[in-house]
């Protein structure tokens, strides 16, 4: 371990607003993850539903897992970029903690 | 099926060996550090380095393992390819600020950060090499299955050449060739990938894979002799007396009357037109008698709506019973647990220059991934409906299905199989050597290193476990390579996720919390492998039902085990002990 680690542990108060905007964002991936997973495993039968006409229930939801997982991504990224650009002033406070 | 060896493919194989080993050699001339070595000085390009992610993760399993499934079962191998993905959004969002805020070099140093414990120290190195270890093996076992058929070398010539070729790279000049392999390795296969969905979207889905007439729907059978030959419906296998290749369309949806190929396809159109279909897959049976071992192959004709949904592979989606079912949820718990409890995964967070490029990278990296995995739905479903498929090996379903469209594609297909067990296998070795020299030598043994003993002893490392994973990839060449991928993220995600979030949300873990959470993780989560019934079945060759465990998949169970030991030892350890802030 060197010296100079010890600056950057220090959990600054932006970066405590980003760990909450973070587990808010899981929160709703855990919800989609588990809600896929509970349809798979109880109601497979629903999966092969095609409400959009061609494509099934199934993979329509699945490529809506990865999508999901990319714009949760992106909205993280663009809260955290938000964030650190309002460093200097307040914390905001839009994520709950439990 | 026997395959023809391909000049091109040797051609390109070798130029990109050769290639990257002589950029490992030209990064590596100048004098290292230890910095450089284990963390690529931390001046890698938050782009580079998400590619590189992509690189990193996406192993043959994904690539190979998941397009076969695909191919042979339908949707169900897509289940993979979502529960992989997921993994990531537990890296971003909860493990990659604090991993590259708390450690230096090593899982282990951000583990450790708070506590400078030679407990938490030992426990994880060891649980970083055995989960190594435990992914290397696959990819070494892939390398040899592929080289045999395409290049004509036996199994062990493969992993001899992966083994060389990844210790070369990886000791020239560690973590910074090892991330500029993975970089050109996610770079291409994501191209390529996309090239092929492409072209397969353009060539749409065709009755009798485009061949005239129907398809010939004879069962086949492979008998093995006692004396090692190889018949063929009864006559010895030749080039020309050779199982056919399978996986056609029967009949197309009833708005194509009359017509034998549907003509370029929209991507969703694809799916909608193959769910009306009729398809043809194969199945496999073996029974044994005095004439040796015979596998019959025979045509089942299936449904598009019945492939296109959960239930082809894993069997106890539909019929199960609950403990079929907390298998699979077991395994979809670990993939998505074990990704951010991956240390290979977890290093690599170390080559950036700080926690805003970690995060820009993730995106990246999750972007890529996710854009493979979506890629991965159409190379399968196109190889089923190729007419190419190898009835013998669903590994084989990738590069067989480019082998449709010309043999150069073929070739930069294959050669492209190889380099990603390359990149993956360096990350591999990479993370292993860290634990060696950083982890155990210097701050479990207190053995005091200087900067450049640190640099040489990483290599000693690496070259030993290059070796380890040389004799590994022989000695487990009947092996299930999917199946050791998924040991491989239960054990991840037993040993390490449990530690990694409770040090970053409780406040009153204490450092014996953390050694025995990652001791027992790992132990409860190998021990239950050890007596499943997948186990028993596949390795000891015994029964099933002697299995001791109720369901293969440990994570479900030894997941939360970890976080309960971690609490019980944490309350029992909390007098004047420094805690996590």
């Amino acid at each position: 371990m060197s010296e100079n680690d010890q600056h950057e542990q220090t959990i600054t108060p932006a970066a405590l607003v980003r760990a909450r905007i973070g587990l808010a964002l899981f929160a709703i991936y855990v919800l989609l993850y588990g809600g896929y997973m509970a349809l798979v495993l109880f109601r497979p039968a629903l999966l092969s539903a095609r409400p959009f006409g061609g494509v099934n229930l199934a993979i329509a939801s699945g490529m809506g897992l990865i999508a999901a997982a990319f714009v949760l991504a992106i909205v993280y990224m663009v809260a955290c970029w938000l964030v650190e650009g309002g460093q200097a002033g307040r914390q905001r406070p839009n994520s709950r903690r439990h | 099926m026997l395959y023809e060896t391909s000049p091109t493919a040797i051609v390109i194989f070798a130029a990109f060996v050769l290639g990257v080993i002589g950029f490992s050699f030209f990064l590596g001339r100048k004098g290292q550090s230890a910095q450089g070595y284990y963390a690529a000085h931390g001046e890698i390009h938050w782009f580079v380095n998400g590619i590189a992610f992509a690189g990193d993760y996406l192993s043959a399993a994904s690539f190979l393992g998941i397009c076969g499934m695909i191919a042979f079962h339908g949707y169900d191998g897509f289940l993979y390819s979502i529960g992989f993905l997921a993994g990531w959004v537990v890296a971003l969002l909860v493990i990659a600020e604090p991993i590259k805020r708390m450690g230096k070099f090593t899982f282990a140093d951000a583990l450790d950060s708070q506590f400078n414990s030679r407990g938490i120290k030992l426990a994880v190195a060891i649980s970083t090499l055995v989960v190594s270890i435990f992914y290397l093996i696959p990819q070494m076992v892939g390398a040899g299955d592929l080289i045999m058929p395409l290049l004509g070398l036996p199994h062990a010539a493969g992993v001899l050449l992966v083994g060389v070729a990844v210790t070369l790279i990886v000791v020239t000049a560690g973590m910074v060739s090892t991330t500029w392999v993975q970089f050109i390795k996610g770079s291409l296969l994501i191209f390529f990938c996309g090239l092929l969905t492409l072209l397969i979207l353009n060539r749409g889905l065709m009755v009798n894979a485009g061949r005239p007439g129907a398809a010939n729907l004879a069962p086949q059978v492979k008998t093995v002799c006692p004396d090692g030959t190889l018949l063929i419906d009864g006559k010895p296998q030749s080039k020309e007396h050779d199982l056919r290749p399978v996986g056609t369309i029967l009949a197309l949806p009833t708005r194509y009357a009359g017509q034998t190929s549907t003509g370029p396809l929209g991507p969703l159109e694809y799916f909608s037109v193959l769910e009306d279909s009729t398809i043809i897959t194969w199945s496999s049976k073996k029974h044994a008698d005095a004439e040796g071992t015979h596998t019959t192959y025979s045509p089942l004709e299936r449904k598009g709506t019945d492939l296109l949904k959960p239930g082809g592979y894993f069997k106890g989606l539909v019929t199960g019973t609950l403990t079929d079912k907390l298998d699979f949820a077991s395994l979809m718990l670990a993939l998505f647990c074990g990704t951010a409890s991956l240390p290979h995964i977890l290093i690599r967070y170390y080559t950036v220059k700080d926690q805003a490029a970690a995060r820009k990278s993730t995106v990246v990296g999750i972007a890529a991934i996710g854009c493979f995995y979506v890629l991965t739905l159409y190379l399968g479903l196109g190889a089923m409906t190729s007419g190419a498929l190898d009835p013998t090996s669903s590994n084989m379903a990738a590069p067989l299905l480019a082998k449709t469209f010309s043999n150069t594609l073929f070739a930069i297909i294959s050669a492209i199989a190889f380099t990603t067990v390359l990149g993956t296998v360096s990350g591999l070795i990479m993370a292993g050597s860290g634990a060696v020299a950083h982890d155990l030598v210097e701050n479990v043994l207190h053995i005091p290193l200087t900067d450049r003993e640190k640099v040489r002893c990483g290599k000693v490392a690496a070259v030993g476990l290059g070796i380890v994973a040389m004799a590994l990839g022989i000695l487990f060449r009947n092996f299930n390579v999917s199946f050791l991928v998924g040991w491989a993220f239960n054990i991840a995600a037993s040993a390490n996720l449990p530690s990694l979030v409770m040090l970053l949300f409780w406040q009153r873990t204490t450092k014996q919390g953390i050694t025995a959470a990652v001791t027992v993780g790992m132990l409860a989560s190998l021990t239950w492998i050890l007596l499943s019934a997948d186990t028993f079945e596949k390795v000891y060759g015994w029964s099933r039902e002697s299995s001791l465990v109720p369901f293969s998949q440990p994570g479900l169970v030894t997941i939360p085990l970890g976080f309960v030991v971690l609490i019980v030892v944490s309350l029992l350890t909390q007098k004047n002990q420094p805690t996590a802030s």
